[in-house]
């Protein structure tokens, strides 16, 4: 308080805008950002008694050590990828989807409609098409739904979504006590697909993979270079200069919500016919929360949803090395994402605004 | 001391700038007590900025304030009610939802529970002792205009300010209005308040202001006596030289009927008209000028007829030419893309400009094809062509922009507007409509704007233009329609009648009127829409 | 018949309790125009440190070779369960407040992040415990249902009104003091301005920061008591993973239906409570009961939709809600 004598003429804090910024600048600040972020959770860390660098170095390992881990991780992440794709293309218009998990589950719901009941009638190949498309569709319907509403009424599209998530749920503990119910057992669970109806492995993990980056590709080109990725981006800024430019916004608010669902719808197929080979309660396993966290620290672009997505999967696999290895429940992977979206969150603002402590102007040309 | 005391408020070097633009610079400024001091300055010369730094909602940058003498700090808008400043902003700062007095004791310190029989009494009382007519437990959001200005003026009355700040007070009201509005602040003056009124309306300053305070581009030019001074010195100091008013106003022989609107009616948001029943035409080759009260229905009149508006009757029949053959179309209830598909080519500049004509975030190439990105076959855009025209207009122009991947919204006033009229004019029109295109702009850009309307006119096109000053629409326009809450009160010529008989038909409707000052030609276009 | 109806009532209080806590925290929140969509979360964190209060409180207890005291055990659950429910929200004010990030994301991730906090803890308590926790009978007891003298005896009134565990009092006593709160206070009228026109209580002198701040704290404090009750009433002291599992989101949905009015909140709460639990009371022949359990979710939509067709002015989503203020901003 030795400062106390300097007459009080600004306040201690002011924040100002940031004219521009370079673009290393903004990535050294999110780079610090997140080391914050595990600094912090390498406090909790060592609040429960372990040493951060070896949990930490247990999770990396945990998630790339072996051929098999590589393969848990990957199929890990596809779902997380092609889901926060999904995400974005709401999320580009302002459309605050967070239905993907009820999304993913209708499209495994219906992708199991073939897979389960029609596999001895069609080859592998067209039963898979079928598969994918029965996903897609239902995924994208289930998504079409809060759009229309949106576009009709103004329905707050964010519970609306969430509240799809239950219902989607209710349907599948539905389905595994009464007409799904595999024959024969005493625990309500559903029939496995057979053998030969499942997704073809490349490289160890199911092809879902190579669709994933497939998709990487070609949504990063929708939302660059075509007419409706151009007509999103119209509408996400504002629905009155979209309106004023001829878009027909409620057009696009029920197109791009049908693509989001249908992505995720295909997730739910993927997991169905690629990963799990039946479908649980656990099928979409919180994949459609946790990829919105993807698609926003991504800012929307693909090619960081590849990386954040294969990062988060790490997390995922390397907190359950942990849970073996240190006794630290798997929980611990959403509580780090917590922390490190908190931390990323943060960090935006020191990108858009520079602060100017009391005394210490600076000289700006 | 003696020196200093005799002033309310003095500002000294105040600087405050937001990113690179500097909206006061180096600015003095100083308020006697008991005067009334007129600050004086076109848009975007820093009024409103230096006072929002009086009343707390900015912080200088550099710079001193003294009040009463004293040397303050101004953090936030309670520092300012602690010293007795209030502001009336111009846009109402008021709660809808909440009553006139519930909005009038806001944020005030007292009693932990709201007595609100006790302060409808207190508010009832303090009216009455200004001459206001007020219903103190009126939502807000049923209140017209002037009573929302009125509990705006009983807010800060409340809070004991002895330091009023009104920002363009009269912007919103009818001459009678301010009328009263003036003989209140004078009854103020009397009572020893010291007042401050933002205006660019040389007129009002000459009838209310002490003294009256030149800003220009954000610097103090100077202050004058307003007894000694007159409306042309204040206008010299106030844009920097003298200037020739005289804006172009070109004959074009070829007038044939662009737009012929019969009977449009719509509703606002609360399901009052907001047009009733307009009827008017506009030929190629005239500046039709459209004059109003804020708020007289110039937006929905705008938007409607650009399809995005919901009507409730009337028609718009459009005709004009497309490939070569003469076309007729009725537009009215298609979507913008609807019309285009028509072949009809109608360019509009909204007054929102980056809420609806432009999008902030994207850059100039981006926003240049938000009309015309359909025009090419295919999925994908083609972001070549918009750039050529992008870089042309920022040539043509004279755009001042780091270049084309600038978002628009890093853009200063006059440069967003000049993307937005370029790229409405680029898709070559046969009807304009442009709304309130020079507000915020500073005297260059707005005469560039003019030229620009003038050379579209020449070239056959029918502009629309809604304006807010009246000697530019009258030195403008070949014809002006006059807009009064939502009815067309007439259609004059503006070389046959004053200004004060255009102020009077803004706030009044002769129904019988009507039909009188209305052109040839929309007479006829009355019939047709009868037998159709 | 009449029986059926009413342990369905009894069973629809006690099941729209939390419910009511979370909404009423939520509203609270919302009405300084903060939308905070980690209800969820905070309820998860309110839920495991309320839990775990207790359990330590007893250990400590109990090793010092006294008694605990159900009292002080059902108090410090309260307590810490407030504190963590606002540690959340003093987060989530942080970063949309004071560092202006977008409010849904933070809010979603603040529901990650607490359900992970409620989900580790859990199981790490557990783990450390050898294999669950549980508090005594003791504490059980406090939570479980109270006889007040005279009121609880008086037939079927007594049972149908005065036989609860405290946490529903203390919610409905919560429901009235905010109603007055939000209608009569000074304060709550500042607080009402700040989340319909920020910009105008700033003008009115109203420190817009240190509003926003107090209310989504405190609110995120009553969200965490909600929690806390879910893993103290509803699971009766056990943790079981995952226990709040959607109940915040229904509280988010919940305030939609009391239409931001505390008061209305106490009978949309009940008429909620009654729809998650009717399937054990009212059996409707061949509607499956998974199926049954949609009836809330169902019924939250539905009113989404109807309440977004017909706007109303006065009962509505506070005008500035999801927005974050800037003075500055130009």
């Amino acid at each position: 308080m030795s400062k106390a004598h300097v007459q009080a003429k600004e306040p201690l804090i002011r924040m100002v805008k940031r004219g521009t910024i370079s673009q290393e600048k903004a990535w050294g600040i999110r780079a610090i950002a997140f080391v914050l972020s595990l600094i912090t959770g390498g406090l909790l860390i060592l609040v429960l008694g372990h040493n951060p660098l070896e949990v930490y170095k247990a999770m990396v390992i945990g998630a790339w050590g072996s051929r098999t881990v590589i393969h848990e991780t990957v199929k890990l992440a596809v779902p997380l990828l092609i889901t926060a794709i999904g995400i974005s293309f709401a999320f580009k218009m302002k459309f605050w989807n967070i239905g993907a998990e009820g999304q993913i589950l209708v499209g495994a719901v219906a992708a199991g409609a073939f897979g389960l009941f029609t596999a001895h009638i069609f080859p592998k190949l067209p039963l898979v098409v079928l598969m994918m498309l029965a996903g897609m569709v239902a995924g994208g319907l289930y998504g079409l739904l809060p759009a229309v509403c949106k576009a009709k009424w103004g329905t707050n599209e964010t519970l609306f979504t969430l509240m799809l998530n239950y219902i989607a749920l209710a349907f599948i503990k539905y389905l595994m006590n009464g007409p799904w119910k595999a024959p024969g057992s005493s625990f309500p669970k559903i029939a496995m697909l057979v053998p030969g109806a499942r997704l073809t492995k490349v490289l160890g993990v199911h092809w879902g993979w190579i669709l994933a980056l497939v998709l990487v590709v070609v949504s990063w080109i929708y939302f660059n270079k075509t007419k409706q990725g151009y007509e999103i981006a119209v509408v996400g800024e504002s629905n009155n200069t979209a309106r004023y430019a001829g878009i027909n916004v409620s057009k696009v608010f029920r197109r791009t919500m049908f693509l989001s669902g249908a992505l995720c719808g295909l997730v739910g197929m993927l997991q169905f016919a690629g990963a799990d080979y039946t479908i649980t309660e656990g099928t979409a396993g919180g994949v459609g929360f946790t990829a919105i966290t993807v698609a926003w620290l991504a800012k929307m672009n693909p090619y960081g949803m590849l990386i954040v997505s294969v990062f988060i999967a790490m997390l995922e696999r390397g907190s359950n090395t942990i849970q073996t290895n240190f006794k630290i429940p798997a929980s611990a992977s959403d509580l780090l994402i917590g922390i490190i979206l908190f931390f990323m969150l943060g960090c935006e603002f020191f990108i858009t605004y520079r602060l100017i402590f009391r005394g210490k102007e600076e000289h700006h040309a | 001391m003696g020196e200093t005391t005799e002033f309310a408020v003095r500002m000294h070097h105040v600087t405050k700038t937001f990113g690179k633009v500097v909206a006061n610079k180096d600015v003095d400024l100083e308020l006697r007590d008991g005067e009334i001091l007129a600050l004086l300055g076109e848009n975007g010369s820093g009024k409103t900025t230096l006072m929002n730094m009086l009343s707390g909602i900015y912080f200088p940058d550099h710079g001193e304030i003294d009040v009463h003498g004293k040397q303050v700090t101004i953090r936030s808008p309670r520092d300012a009610f602690e010293l007795g400043i209030g502001m009336i902003h111009q846009h109402f700062k008021l709660v809808e939802v909440l009553t006139a007095a519930e909005n009038i004791v806001l944020g005030l310190d007292g009693k932990a529970t709201v007595n609100r029989k006790e302060i409808n009494q207190k508010v009832r009382d303090l009216a009455s002792r200004y001459g206001f007519e007020l219903d103190p437990a009126k939502k807000v959001y049923n209140m017209a205009v002037s009573e929302k200005q009125t509990v705006e003026i009983l807010k800060v009355l409340y809070r004991g300010a002895d330091i009023l700040i009104l920002d363009e007070p009269t912007a919103v009201l009818t001459p009678q209005e301010t009328e009263k509005l003036f003989a209140v602040l004078r009854n103020m003056k009397k009572d020893g308040k010291s007042i401050i009124i933002i205006t660019h309306k040389l007129n009002e300053v000459m009838a209310i202001s002490d003294r009256v305070a030149i800003l220009r581009k954000g610097e103090y030019i100077g202050v004058v006596d307003t007894d000694k001074t007159n409306q042309a010195q204040l206008t010299e100091m106030m844009v920097g030289r003298p200037i020739s008013l005289a804006i172009d106003r070109p004959k074009v022989e070829e007038r044939p009927e662009r737009l012929q609107v019969i009977g449009l009616t719509c509703l606002n948001g609360d399901g009052v008209k907001a047009l009733d029943n307009v009827s008017f035409s506009a030929y190629g080759g005239e500046i039709l000028g459209v004059a109003g009260i804020a708020g007289s229905g110039q937006r929905e009149l705008c938007e409607a007829i650009a399809g995005l508006y919901p009507t409730i009757g009337g028609s718009v029949l459009y005709t004009g030419e497309h490939e070569g053959e003469p076309i007729k179309e009725r537009i009215l209830g298609l979507r913008p893309d609807e019309i285009v598909k028509k072949g009809i080519s109608m360019a509009f500049v909204p007054e929102d400009r980056l809420g609806m004509g432009l999008v902030a975030g994207m850059d100039m190439t981006d926003n240049v094809m938000l009309r015309s990105y359909k025009n090419k076959k295919g999925i994908f855009v083609d972001r070549k062509a918009p750039k050529v025209l992008a870089e042309q207009l920022i040539e043509e122009l004279e755009i001042v922009t780091p270049g084309v991947e600038t978002p628009v919204g890093r853009l200063s006033g006059g440069n967003v507007q000049k993307v937005l009229l370029g790229r409405e004019i680029a898709l070559s029109p046969s009807v304009l409509i442009v709304a309130y295109p020079v507000r915020g702009l500073d005297i260059n850009s707005s005469y560039r704007i003019y030229e620009l309307l003038n050379e579209q006119k020449k070239k056959g096109v029918a502009v629309i233009f809604i304006g807010e000053d009246l000697d530019v629409l009258m030195e403008l326009s070949d014809r002006i329609m006059v807009l009064c809450g939502g009815k067309v009160s007439g259609i004059v010529d503006p070389k046959e009648v004053t200004k004060e008989d255009i102020g009077l038909m803004m706030i009044h409707v002769e129904d019988d009127k009507l039909a009188k000052d209305e052109p040839e030609g929309n007479k006829t276009a009355k019939k047709e829409g009868v037998e159709s | 018949m009449l029986s059926t109806l009413n342990s369905l009532f009894i069973a629809a209080v006690l099941a729209g309790t939390p419910l009511l806590l979370g909404a009423l925290g939520e509203i609270l929140t919302e009405k300084s125009g903060n939308l905070n969509l980690g209800v969820e979360g905070m309820m998860f964190m309110g839920a495991i440190t309320g839990l775990a209060g207790s359990y330590y409180y007893e250990q400590a207890v109990t090793k010092g070779g006294g008694t605990p005291s159900g009292a002080v055990s059902a108090l410090i659950a309260l307590l810490v369960s407030f504190i963590a429910g606002s540690f959340g929200a003093l987060i989530y004010s942080f970063l949309t407040i004071s560092l202006r990030a977008n409010q849904n994301v933070t809010g979603l991730t603040l529901t990650i992040f607490g359900t992970g906090f409620g989900n580790f803890f859990g199981e790490y308590i557990g783990l450390k415990a050898g294999g669950y926790v549980t508090v005594s009978g003791i504490t059980k007891d406090a939570f479980s249902r109270l006889h007040i003298p005279v009121l609880s005896d008086i037939p079927v009134i007594g049972k149908l009104l005065f036989q609860y565990n405290w946490l529903v009092y203390f919610a409905i006593i919560l429901a009235v003091v905010m109603t007055w709160f939000f209608n009569k206070s000074r304060v709550g009228l500042n607080l009402r301005a700040i989340g319909e026109d920020p910009a105008t209580a700033d003008a009115a002198g109203i420190n817009i920061t240190k509003y926003k701040y107090i209310a989504t704290v405190v609110g995120g404090g009553i969200c965490g008591i909600g929690g806390m009750y879910m893993s103290m009433v509803t699971t009766k002291g056990v943790w079981v993973h995952g226990c709040v599992s959607g109940y915040g989101w229904l509280a988010v949905a919940l305030v939609i239906f009391a239409t931001w009015s505390p008061a209305r909140g106490i009978l949309v709460a009940l008429v909620f409570g009654g729809l998650t639990i009717m399937r054990m009371y009212v059996k409707i022949p061949g509607l499956p009961a998974q199926i049954y359990d949609m009836a809330p979710y169902v019924a939250t939509i539905i009113v989404l939709v109807v309440t977004s067709m017909r706007q109303s002015k006065e009962h509505a989503q506070p005008k500035s809600c999801g927005l974050n203020y800037f003075r500055e901003e130009r």
